[in-house]
């Protein structure tokens, strides 16, 4: 058996890694799996909590089955055929030139096919276009009685397609996707950055607005205090059109880039993320942006991925890992949201890359994450007296009838979880009629009693 | 499964009814379904221990657990397993003993030995095996500093301890490659049902004192503690006292 971890490397159990190479192999996979602890389905590894990982079984690894197995470019809208070990960084790539584009991008490129519909992953443009999964047309799943479905929204019953969205690998083996894409004529942003003085001035400006453009994000600073407490970068852009290019750039309109600065090495302690860090980090992040500029036009890199530079940053935290809290509230909890942003700055945890978003409305997964309102995530290093910040946090995120985001969980009881995802029992129903040994299992399945 | 920032789902105590293991459970109790599974004698002190996590929220499974019948030792653990995985395996149970009769009655010492050492060494495999197959799991043997440095006083009590915080110490070198670790914690006094009618030394500390030293310690996953930590001063110096000096220490 080998340690397996997320992203987060909080939690980290051991696992026998099956490499596979066929969908053939997927099957005997299955086939001899134990019973007893199961088997589950891994990707690129960059959930941050516990979903991917299976203490004492068997973790599936796709990242073999990384063909694009067919391009319709001439449908309305186009769509692509893939395996689900496809990353988005390699689909992307090869679209590009086509004048094709991947939907929905998540905040690193580096995540698989069937890992972007398990966790029914959302980006910087949830709010115009919706979550993965209102993109994906059909699916190829392996169940657990060896049997490859394709299931699809347009199915008399739907349920098994929406249950998978989502699911976390729950419910089968992804082994294919076919996804919607969307035209486009480059691969750049025109981009408006402008700063805001505190929490209130930022939700504000992003209520106002936000419908102008496809993409809306912003950073905030979670660890200064007073009366610079949540002052913030707001980003929003569009997808740039040829005409809006300068000439250099119309020369090469699709071109990728994505430079990259080398790997971070293992050598980093715990704490390096301490206030003086963290406080410097805030202060320069804030700074280094315009007050206000707009009409900027950014490459994919600089707008969406900007982490994707460094290889392997988590390991900046040190040996004990960090955890990431990622949640959502409705709208008219607004004074919710506020909430938990000041219990998170004044803490004393501290947090530097912390995003917010309007998410717009949700798809018909059961499981999935996202619902209209605001969304914020925190990376917070793992330190004492972080559990009950969290369980705080979700108290209030419980009470505002929201939710935190499964992809980025490491902490959630199962008591909690049900009172955030009240359509438990609907995944459940489906995942018993699929799966009634339960051979897909993991630590997230046991951690949050999805059985 | 024990979450990231250090919480368990699940708790075996091997001697439910040891004061510290259930201030351990207490712990853990607070704010979480937590599911505790008590191995002790049967008895009106286990089905109080019971009732009161019960009380705290936890679901609670009682389940035999005789020391001296090693022949009976694994189907308690069998048992303790039944209901799923145990993220955290507390090694709680001990006798203290009459220490003059302790080296002078043969009967006196065997109890001791078994007891203190070969019940928890036989458990403690059986436990290892289980955690080894579910890729996962924290093992905590109450170790005590009496086994640091054997002293006249309680020697017997002390070999058995000795004995007990190398096998576990060994334990957790043996399955770092295993996913499960081991913590030994080398309490000092504590004031306790065990300790009870004997004088208190010094740095004495409660159950409660060595429950959160637990809590911690698995959270940070740590090794091997000292409860109080300056204890680790204190026994770093005692060993070191020769013989002839060590003999007329008052301790």
């Amino acid at each position: 058996m080998v340690p397996l971890h997320g992203w987060g490397r909080g939690t980290s159990t051991r696992a026998h890694l099956a490499g596979i190479d066929s969908v053939a192999d997927a099957v005997s996979v299955l086939r001899k799996a134990d019973g007893d602890r199961g088997v589950v389905p891994r990707g690129l590894g960059r959930s941050y909590g516990d979903a991917a990982q299976n203490a004492g079984g068997t973790a599936l690894d796709l990242t073999k089955l990384n063909r694009i197995l067919h391009v319709d470019a001439e449908s309305e809208p186009p769509t692509v055929s893939v395996q689900a070990g496809v990353s988005i960084d390699a689909l992307m790539r090869a679209m590009l030139p086509f004048g094709l584009w991947v939907p929905v991008l998540p905040g690193t490129r580096q995540v698989t096919i069937g890992g972007a519909v398990a966790a029914d992953v959302h980006g910087k443009n949830h709010h115009t276009e919706g979550s993965f999964g209102n993109h994906v047309r059909s699916l190829d799943l392996l169940t657990a009685d060896l049997e490859v479905r394709t299931v699809s929204p347009d199915d008399d019953n739907p349920d098994l397609f929406w249950a998978t969205i989502g699911g976390m690998g729950l419910t089968g083996v992804i082994l294919g996707a076919t996804i919607a894409l969307q035209r486009t004529e480059t691969a750049y942003f025109i981009v408006d950055t402008e700063r805001c003085s505190d929490i209130h001035d930022l939700m504000a400006k992003m209520s106002n607005g936000d419908e102008n453009y496809t993409y809306s994000v912003a950073w905030f600073d979670a660890v200064s205090k007073g009366k610079h407490m949540g002052r913030a970068v707001l980003t929003r852009g569009n997808k740039a059109r040829l005409r809006d290019l300068p000439v250099k750039l119309a020369k090469d309109p699709l071109r990728f880039v994505a430079p990259s600065l080398g790997t971070v090495p293992e050598i980093f302690p715990n704490r390096m993320v301490n206030l003086v860090t963290a406080r410097a980090f805030s202060t320069a992040w804030y700074h280094k942006a315009p007050k206000r500029r707009s009409g900027e036009i950014q490459n994919i890199t600089e707008f969406f991925h900007p982490l994707d530079i460094v290889a392997e940053w988590n390991r900046l935290y040190g040996p004990h890992g960090f955890l990431q809290y990622q949640f959502v509230v409705p709208f008219s909890e607004a004074d919710i949201f506020r909430t938990c942003v000041e219990m998170i700055v004044n803490s004393g945890h501290l947090s530097c890359l912390n995003v917010l978003k309007r998410f717009g409305p949700g798809d018909p997964a059961p499981l999935s994450f996202a619902m209209p309102g605001w969304t914020l995530t925190v990376d917070l290093p793992i330190e004492p007296g972080l559990d009950r910040l969290c369980d705080a946090l979700d108290e209030q995120v419980v009470a505002a009838g929201g939710r935190v985001y499964l992809a980025k969980d490491s902490r959630l009881s199962a008591a909690t979880f049900r009172k955030m995802y009240p359509r438990v029992e609907e995944f459940l129903a489906v995942r018993r009629e699929v799966d009634p040994a339960g051979i897909f299992n993991s630590d997230l399945a046991r951690r949050l009693e999805l059985k | 499964m024990i979450n990231a920032v250090g919480t368990p789902q699940s708790l075996l105590l091997l001697g439910g009814t040891s004061d510290i293991a259930l201030a351990i459970a207490r712990r853990y109790a607070i704010g979480h379904s937590l599911r505790v599974v008590l191995a002790a004698r049967p008895g009106e002190r286990r089905t109080a221990a019971a009732e009161e996590l019960r009380s705290l929220g936890c679901k609670v499974r009682e389940i035999d657990l005789e020391a001296r019948d090693f022949g009976s030792h694994p189907a308690t653990v069998e048992q303790a397993f039944a209901d799923g995985d145990i993220d955290i395996a507390v090694v709680a149970f001990g006798l203290l003993g009459d220490p003059e009769r302790a080296w002078r009655e043969p009967e006196a010492v065997l109890e001791l030995a078994e007891v203190n050492y070969t019940a928890p060494v036989h458990l403690g495999v059986m436990v290892a095996a289980r955690m080894r197959a579910q890729g996962h799991g924290f093992i905590v043997a109450l170790s005590s500093v009496a086994g640091e440095r054997v002293r006249r006083s309680n020697f017997v009590y002390g070999s058995t301890k000795a004995g007990f915080d190398g096998f576990f110490l060994g334990l957790g070198e043996a399955l770092r490659d295993h996913g499960v670790s081991v913590l030994v914690v080398r309490a000092g006094f504590v004031k306790s049902k065990m300790t009870r009618g004997v004088n208190e030394a010094p740095l004495a500390v409660t159950p409660d004192d060595v429950a959160d030293a637990v809590v911690a310690a698995v959270k940070d996953k740590r090794e091997l503690i000292w409860v109080p930590p300056p204890m680790r001063v204190v026994m770093s110096g005692l060993r070191h006292v020769p013989r002839p000096i060590f003999r007329r220490l008052p301790i």
